[in-house]
């Protein structure tokens, strides 16, 4: 059953592949994506419930034997993520042919996203650090390819910056990955983490694992790495943004998360305590973004540092709480940051402008698209009883056991800006008179309301059926904290 | 050995950050492919240099070339030639769009 490892890399490679021939036939391209995007979606679906019952999936590809060769390793975490992943996707499927992408999807859209899904998958399922940095290119290049597709002034302009730090961030990734191998002599994690103990200059340890923290960091658009990220995810079609949205930072995050539970966890007062103060500066710094804005692209793509700020406070107190907070919120912010970049893309589809100011009544004409758009705010703030909700109370419940005060009052301070900034989007978008804008004519948005509808229903059942869930995330984010049973199941002593 | 490579990653790595720092795109360029040249040296060093062993593992062979390193740069040329040759194609589309190859006039304000 170990081959059930490679399928979520498999199956979209080969949908990639496949799509390429069908490029200048856009409706087979179309039909072909979803049903591709299903397969994937049911198969991500079966390794989630096969790990959960049997434990973790183990490949050695080209049966060489950890740790000589590359080895894939589906555990828990990388299951769930993989699975959210699909879910996403899928729902990107079915609204990208509503999404006005028109020329873009003959020039290879679908391919594109095909491979960029093969890299995040890729990068949640591996278990080398090399081949982590591999995956991370490979969804690297696709997005590249992405983000600037139709080739508009401003893209161009914003794609080379997006590029420029992405590829120096790489070029840091493999010279500390070098450095790493001369200090311990593999690049395979498992083995990083069991020889990780025996070095006797701890200190070179820790600077490397700070070195990698920042390539990450890089990637996941942490305080104050973050400048390049909300320019550059608006310029593309909005359901561009919402994959990039949804995934690129997090597999940046996943990184993080990872490797300093895994390997660098012996000095935990300095490495994880410099992430909590991080963590409190990027809530901080990208609230401030979020509300200091009228674009409304912006302000979404500015809420993604918060996020990823939360996201790290649960990793930086490294506790149970703490853990299984920062897994639970990364599921929900996936799922709810794709919903707001394609209920975004919609209201400035409708609107016809993404300037707030440009904006007013929208209510009169599309009452649905504005309560979907009030129940996100309300999961992305955290009300109960919705996902957010869960994850920041988990994540500040473990802030709390640690005695972080401080961090727990930014975090709740930051979740009621966070509120603000979107129901803004509500209040200046929606309210007001129905001839605020003049006459708009009404456009169908159905075919794009559903995959969004989706989502949002998959969010409030995360909330409301948290029970259903949280065990599991529990068991994951107890196997984190024990560094032993991942090196175990890989190395197999 | 070690030593001279270890100078030579640390000079172009040097060469590259000043070159990268310029305004002109086609500097950043030239400064990215530098970078990467360096890091593949530093990766190299990192191996330990020897001259003249097998790269192969057997009971009884006490000195080896350790063969890792080679597959690892020969991996990650391919990824950084393949995004150089992107890079130049878009620095030179971007430059024909926008009208400059200055990176003080791309900044763009407009959509704030």
């Amino acid at each position: 059953m170990s081959n059930l490892a490679i399928l979520p890399i498999i199956i979209p490679l080969i949908a990639a592949i496949v799509l390429i021939f069908f490029n200048k036939r856009v409706h087979i391209s179309r039909v072909l994506a979803k049903l591709f995007s299903i397969i994937s979606l049911g198969t991500a679906g079966y390794i989630t419930w096969y790990v959960l019952e049997h434990g973790s999936v183990i490949l050695e590809t080209g049966d060489w034997i950890a740790p000589y060769g590359i080895v894939l390793v589906m555990d828990g975490l990388a299951a769930i993520l993989v699975l959210t992943t699909n879910v996403i996707t899928t729902a990107c499927a079915f609204y990208a042919p509503h999404a006005g992408l028109e020329r873009r999807e003959r020039f290879y859209f679908y391919p594109f996203f095909f491979f960029l899904i093969t890299g995040v998958s890729g990068a949640f399922i591996t278990g080398d650090l090399f081949n982590l940095f591999v995956f991370f290119e490979v969804l690297l290049m696709a997005s590249y390819g992405l983000i600037v597709l139709g080739g508009e002034k401003v893209q161009l302009r914003e794609s080379l910056k997006y590029l420029l730090i992405n590829l120096f961030s790489s070029m840091l990734f493999v010279t500390t990955v070098a450095f790493l191998y001369a200090v311990v002599g593999t690049v395979n994690m498992a083995q990083i983490a069991e020889r990780v103990q025996e070095v006797e200059q701890q200190g070179i340890i820790t600077t490397i694992g700070i070195l990698l923290f920042f390539v990450f960091a890089t990637k996941a658009a942490l305080f104050p790495l973050y400048y390049w990220l909300p320019k550059s995810y608006i310029v593309p079609n909005p359901v561009i943004s919402a994959l990039f949205g949804a995934l690129l930072t997090k597999v940046g995050i996943y990184s993080i998360l990872r490797v300093f539970s895994l390997i660098f966890v012996h000095r935990t007062d300095l490495t994880h305590e410099m992430f909590i103060w991080i963590a409190g500066l990027s809530m901080i710094f990208g609230v401030i973004g979020a509300l200091s804005t009228s674009n409304i692209k912006l302000i979404i793509a500015y809420n993604i540092i918060p996020a990823i700020g939360f996201i790290l406070l649960g990793i930086g107190v490294l506790n149970d709480s703490g853990i299984s907070g920062s897994i639970y919120y990364l599921v929900n912010d996936m799922i709810i940051k794709t919903a707001l970049f394609l209920l975004v893309g919609i209201i400035s589809y409708v609107a016809g402008t993404s300037d707030l100011r440009k904006m007013g009544g929208l209510i009169h004409y599309y009452p649905s698209l504005g309560w979907l758009l009030f129940l996100s705010a309300a999961v992305l703030a955290g009300l109960p009883p919705f996902s957010g909700f869960i994850g920041k109370l988990l994540l500040l419940k473990g802030a709390f056991e640690q005695g972080e005060i401080a961090i727990v009052i930014i975090g709740l301070l930051t979740s009621l800006l966070i509120l603000y900034s979107i129901v803004k989007i509500f209040i200046n978008g929606f309210w007001g008179d129905k001839e605020t804008m003049g006459n708009i004519e009404k456009k169908p948005i159905k075919g794009l309301l559903t995959p969004v509808f989706a989502l949002l229903a998959l969010a409030v059942l995360l909330g409301v059926g948290a029970e259903l869930f949280y065990p599991s995330i529990e068991s994951i984010a107890a196997y984190l904290l024990d560094p032993e049973i991942y090196i175990d199941s890989v190395l197999k002593e | 050995m070690e030593i001279i490579t270890a100078i030579l990653a640390g000079i172009l790595f040097a060469t590259a950050i000043y070159n990268m720092l310029q305004k002109q795109l086609l500097r950043i360029v030239i400064g990215t492919a530098l970078l990467s040249h360096g890091a593949h040296i530093f990766i190299f060093t990192m191996g330990r240099l020897k001259t003249g062993q097998p790269p192969i593992l057997i009971d009884g062979i006490e000195s080896y070339t350790d063969p890792l390193p080679q597959a690892l740069i020969l991996t990650s040329i391919v990824i950084s030639f393949g995004v150089t040759s992107l890079l130049l194609v878009l620095a030179y589309r971007s430059t024909q769009e926008n009208g400059t190859d200055n990176m003080e006039q791309l900044r763009g304000n407009e959509n704030e």
